[in-house]
């Protein structure tokens, strides 16, 4: 072959392979309102800044006539690429090649772009669009998706782990989106889920559809799989691209800052507080009176909506915000409000991001169903995460704060490095009414008119414990500030604690109530 | 293994095996769809007002009871337009969780 010959030969190759599963298989794909593996990346990435790597991988399987069938590329894209001008791993099925199904060769580039990732300290996006283990390998399709949980469990803490589902992510392939930081889901096209309708109607008996069973809707709002839901896949690319903005490329950096702005003048912190400590505020709304640009990336905005967390920016740096959210079930944690926290506190630990906890608990949502679902080793997270994270904590206490949700959310006593309380701040062991009706239990027995002096008590109490000043004369509270100064106050505490180390006794790891 | 315990067929994708069950499995509530049209109390606590009226016209957001639970006037609103067609509780009542407050239609 002449020279000319060889790069001929070379660039009919290479389109060749491109094309994936061929023209058919693209308009179908298309069809479906989905986008190829290779638009998703161009979409998402730095305009021209692809790289490909390991585009000639071929199958070896041999059995059921494997032999002599060609899998472009093996039905995975995988390679290098900016966002934003920073680097990223990345990998996305291709669903137009065997159903993107799983074999060895397959997972082995994506466990080759996941080990550069690791090793170059650069976050790692996968797109997920599969039909899932491909079945003539056998357990070699076992072997390579279990070298791909092994990985994400080595990269977890170390660099920020994207999961995208963009179509079917069923069986065994569901597990490295749960071992990843952040899952993306997009509605009607996600699909995910251990066993599908079929089997779930022959073991259990149940008839549910797919979408009811495993949709986009369903893993962003009840099962707590994926963090963000949109309604297109570039919508999807949009969240992921901002999300990204927010985090640091490893653990051995630290996000980029950017230039400090004001909060807008239209979220007024006054304003925003009801008259009456039972009638409900949006969080959000104070949190977006305290940031940079009144700007909040919310996580997991559908699931365990009585929880808030996200990503925001003060004074120029990321930070990660929780809060309790009065609007959803009075602000209470429950199991799946405490999974949402714990989890994101040891997100922004691993990689440096300052926590901010916006205080307004009520306490534990009470029911059978939530004791006999585990309430107690679910709630025990919040306190596990927070107690072992060194990053800066600062905590406002904006309203309530009873009881052992006041320990949790990010109290003096797990080590919060500024606590703040506002002057509405209600910091006790329980409700005014509750405590009452325990501590002064025989005056209100013995009373000649026992409802009236329950109420009595009922003030009593409220007055002398309802406030901010008891904690605070046992240093519980670092100031008591009004809200007009809030931001004043992280603002400075992030300031002081940018430098902040502390140590923990030797230890393998700890034993979280997992 | 004891007397007492019986043994229940269960079918997986690999095949139908004999086995004994959890409790919590055998106690566990079949999967039922959401009826959109029955407004239950997501949190135990009390009624402390009705802004809705039978066979009154809502819009998706509209406040249709305030409960209150954990120190907060919850507002329970309309998960969809509709009209109203039965109020199960009435001001000051103690309602469950999963107690059905509203019908629409």
């Amino acid at each position: 072959m002449s020279f000319t010959q060889r790069i001929i030969d070379f660039f009919t190759r290479k389109s060749t392979v491109a094309k994936g599963g061929g023209e058919k298989a693209i308009s179908k794909q298309h069809a479906g309102g989905k986008m190829t593996a290779r638009e998703r990346i161009a979409a998402l990435l730095d305009p021209g800044s692809f790289h490909e790597y390991d585009l000639f991988v071929e199958h070896n399987c041999q059995d059921f006539g494997m032999g002599d069938k060609a899998l472009p590329a093996d039905g995975v894209v995988t390679g290098t690429g900016t966002m934003a001008g920073r680097p990223v791993c990345i990998y996305a099925q291709d669903f137009t090649v065997a159903g993107g199904s799983l074999g060895i060769m397959h997972a082995r580039k994506i466990t080759k772009v996941m080990d550069h990732a690791i090793n170059l300290g650069i976050p790692i996006i996968g797109i997920n669009d599969s039909g899932g283990a491909r079945i003539q390998e056998g357990v070699n399709s076992l072997a390579g998706y279990g070298e791909i949980f092994y990985r994400n469990t080595l990269a977890s803490g170390v660099i920020p782990q994207i999961s995208v589902i963009l179509g079917p992510c069923a069986g065994g392939a569901v597990y490295s989106p749960a071992l990843t930081d952040f899952v993306f889901v997009v509605d009607n096209i996600s699909k995910m889920f251990i066993t599908g309708p079929e089997v779930v109607k022959t073991v259990l008996g149940e008839e549910i559809s797919m979408e009811d069973l495993g949709g986009a809707r369903v893993q962003a709002e009840i099962s707590g799989n994926a963090h963000f839901f949109a309604e297109s896949e570039q919508q999807c690319f949009d969240q992921i691209k901002q999300l990204f903005s927010y985090l640091p490329s490893s653990n051995r950096q630290r996000a980029a800052a950017v230039a400090a702005r004001k909060p807008k003048s239209s979220y007024h912190i006054e304003n925003l507080i009801p008259k009456d400590s039972k009638e409900p505020f949006d969080v959000r709304d104070i949190v977006r009176a305290l940031v940079d640009d009144s700007e909040f990336l919310e996580v997991y905005e559908l699931f365990a909506a009585n929880a808030i967390i996200g990503f925001a920016r003060i004074n120029g740096e990321t930070v990660g915000v929780v809060g309790n959210q009065a609007l959803v079930l009075a602000g209470v944690l429950d199991i799946d409000a405490s999974d949402k926290i714990a989890r994101f506190v040891r997100f922004c630990d691993a990689f440096s991001i300052p926590l901010l906890t916006l205080m307004d608990i009520p306490g534990y949502l009470p029911g059978s169903d939530q004791e006999h679902a585990g309430v107690i080793r679910h709630g025990a997270k919040v306190l596990y995460a927070y107690s072992e994270a060194t990053v800066p904590e600062i905590t406002v206490i904006l309203r309530k704060a009873y009881g052992g949700g006041y320990i949790a959310m990010c109290s003096n006593h797990l080590r919060a490095d500024f606590v703040f309380a506002w002057p509405t701040a209600e910091i006790a062991v329980m409700g005014p009414e509750g405590a009452a009706n325990i501590i002064f239990r025989s005056e209100i027995l013995a009373a000649e008119d026992p409802e009236a002096m329950r109420k009595l008590k009922v003030k009593e109490y409220t007055d002398k414990f309802a406030n901010p000043y008891v904690a605070a004369a046992s240093g519980y509270v670092d100031a008591v500030i009004s809200p007009e100064e809030t931001r004043a106050y992280i603002v400075h505490a992030l300031e002081v604690t940018k430098n902040k180390s502390e140590t923990r006794p030797a230890r393998k790891h700890g034993t979280p109530p997992f | 293994m004891r007397e007492h315990e019986k043994l229940s067929r269960i079918a997986l994708e690999a095949g139908t095996y004999e086995t004994l069950l959890t409790r919590k499995f055998a106690m566990r509530k079949p999967y039922a769809k959401r009826d959109a049209q029955a407004i239950k109390a997501l949190i135990p606590g009390v009624i402390e007002r009705i802004d809705a009226t039978v066979g009154a016209k809502v819009r998706h957001g509209d406040i249709l009871i305030i409960q209150e639970a954990m120190k907060m006037h919850n507002r329970i609103r309309a998960p969809h337009d509709g009209t109203i067609k039965a109020i199960a509780v009435a001001a000051g009542e103690k309602v469950g969780k999963g107690q059905i407050l509203i019908e629409m239609e």
